[in-house]
Order: structure tokens, then sequence, then C-alpha cells
């Protein structure tokens, strides 16, 4: 098992490579709320109490930016989106490692696990209570190194949210890391 | 003219936190994040690693509470970027930490590269990243 281990050089399939630059997802968030904002700083800041400006109106309302805006970090997909309507069934398969190419209709790696690799933001309009969001992600490109844990595949998705005026939010590049 | 001054070398405040079960389960909640290696020890040893790991989103999380709170609204985030190269395990306490690494002055203020990373207890650094923001205010 270990000798045919070793002998495999890729683990990128031509149909993989053909299908780099394929969407794989566009989604339409609900619009996002003061109490979707409350919750993620909750979380992020727990077990101490977030910063009021994302809680306190009053407090808001002196901030540069005239109210209450989302953590940058914050995710308005999460639970349920306008577009496609209904529980995303790619939620309940979050953990599949094959689930990037199943969303632009290939055959996976068939790599048992899946780690993040890391991402790069550029930032641009805050998210305010109200906002719809719509997220556009595509397959941007396949790599491969020997690491520790055997040949590990390194794939990046390329991100663009807008809001409902058509401002960029963030465009956002992710990896994860299969073995 | 900024009322934050900013200088090469400058040392950001920590955040920090110790983590485990009760800050990912939350997170897990708001970010719909229920993946096994985050909420099960098991399936964190299945996936070669001691046990369950936090989320790479929740350092990235932590990251971003850094930068926003020195900051202290005088300001924002231009752009972010972390790589992951260690898991957060449970019980660990993970610090976020940074410090300047450039400083340019610009029409609409200074913006400032930062180098940030967050670390284990003993200085480990588990998400290294940098981060540029404008000064403005």
């Amino acid at each position: 098992m270990s000798e045919l281990a070793e002998q495999v050089t890729t683990r990128v399939s031509a149909e993989m490579r053909a299908a780099l630059g394929r969407e794989m997802k566009r989604a339409v968030s609900y619009p996002v709320s003061e109490s979707d904002i409350r919750r993620w700083a909750i979380a992020v800041y727990y077990p101490a109490q977030p910063p009021r400006r994302f809680w306190d109106a009053d407090v808001a309302a002196a901030s540069r930016y005239g109210g209450i805006v989302a953590p940058e970090d914050f995710n308005p997909f999460a639970w349920m989106t306008a577009e496609p309507a209904g529980v995303s069934p790619m939620a309940s398969a979050a953990s599949d490692p094959d689930s990037l190419e199943a969303s632009v209709g290939v055959a996976g790696p068939g790599l048992k696990n899946v780690l993040n690799g890391g991402l790069q933001i550029d930032y641009g309009v805050p998210i305010r209570p109200g906002d719809v969001i719509t997220s556009v992600t595509s397959l941007a490109e396949y790599r491969e190194r020997s690491g520790s844990l055997g040949l590990m595949l390194f794939t990046t998705s390329r991100t663009l949210w807008t809001n409902q005026h058509g401002e960029t939010v963030k465009t956002g590049l992710g990896t994860v890391i299969r073995y | 003219m900024t009322s934050l001054a900013v200088s090469v070398g400058d040392e950001i405040p920590a955040f920090e936190r110790l983590t485990g079960f009760a800050e990912w389960n939350r997170y897990a909640a708001v970010n719909e994040e229920f993946v096994p290696i985050h909420m099960d020890d098991e399936a964190g040893r299945a996936a070669g690693l001691t046990g369950a790991i936090g989320m790479g989103q929740l350092q990235v999380a932590y990251l971003h509470n850094l930068v926003r709170d020195w900051l202290d609204n005088r300001g924002r985030i231009l752009a972010f970027s972390c790589r992951f190269n260690s898991p957060n395990l449970k019980d660990q306490v993970v610090s976020a930490r940074g410090r300047v690494t450039a400083v340019t002055e610009r029409a609409d203020g200074v913006e400032a590269v930062l180098e940030i990373w967050t670390a284990d207890a003993a200085g480990n650094r588990l998400a290294p990243g940098t981060c540029t923001v404008l000064i403005d205010d």
C-alpha cells in the first residue's frame, strides 16, 4: 500500500485541470440583520463582551461608519441563503473532501482529509444591516507538494462579494489542503 | 494629519483567548461550520492530529479583532492574508499579535503594513500573515 502511495505523482486529473476557471458557487444572502452581526461578534470575542459598536446603535452612530457594520470577517451566508433557496446541500457535504470538484461537475481526487490552507482578502465597503450580499466563487488553481503526510493537494478558489448596490465588499483567494 | 501615530516596529497589543469547545462551538454556530475535526477528538485523531482542532476561520477572526481593536475606529483594514501552519489544539492559549513593518504617507492618510500572527503559549506561530490598514482619522 505504501509503495503504491509513493508512486502517485499527481492527484490532479485532466478533468479537474479542465475545470479551472469554472464557477463553483453563486449565492445571494438574505438581508443581513443586526442580530446576525451581534451573534457573530459575541462568538469571535467570547468569553469577553464584544465591542459596543457591534451592538449599541448609539455608539455605532458615532463611529466612522455612522452606524452598525459587520466585522470584516463576518459570513452572511451561514445556515441558509435566499439563492439558492433552502438549506444548502453543500452544508451537509462540507466535510466531503471532493465537494470542491462536485461543485464544478467533475470527479474529485478522492483524498481523505481536508485542511484550511490560508486566505488572502482585499476589502471594499463594509456590510451593513439590511445589505444583501452576492458571492461568486470560481476554481482558480491546483498546486501539489510532498509533505510529511504524503502528496498534498493545494486548491485555490477566487471569490467576489458585492452588495445590493453593486459595490465590492471583498475579493478573496482561499486555499484548502487535501491529503 | 492623523491622531494615531504609527511607526515601523510598533507592537500591537495582543488579543488572547483560551480555546476549546466553548469557543469553537460558538463559532460553528454562527459560521455553520460543523466539521467533525472541530467537534470530535476521535475525528481529529483519525485525521492524524492529536484530537479536535479549532477552525482556521476563528484564527482569522482573532487576527481581525487584533487589528480592528488597535485601530480603534481611526482607520480601516484594506487587505488581509494568512496561512495556517499549525493547528489550534484544544485548551491552547492563542495569542494574536502583530507589529508594524512599513508605513507610507498617502493623500488620504497613512497606510501601514503589519506582520500579524497567532501563536501558542510557547510562541509557535499557528497562523502567520500580513494586514494592510489605512489610518485616516
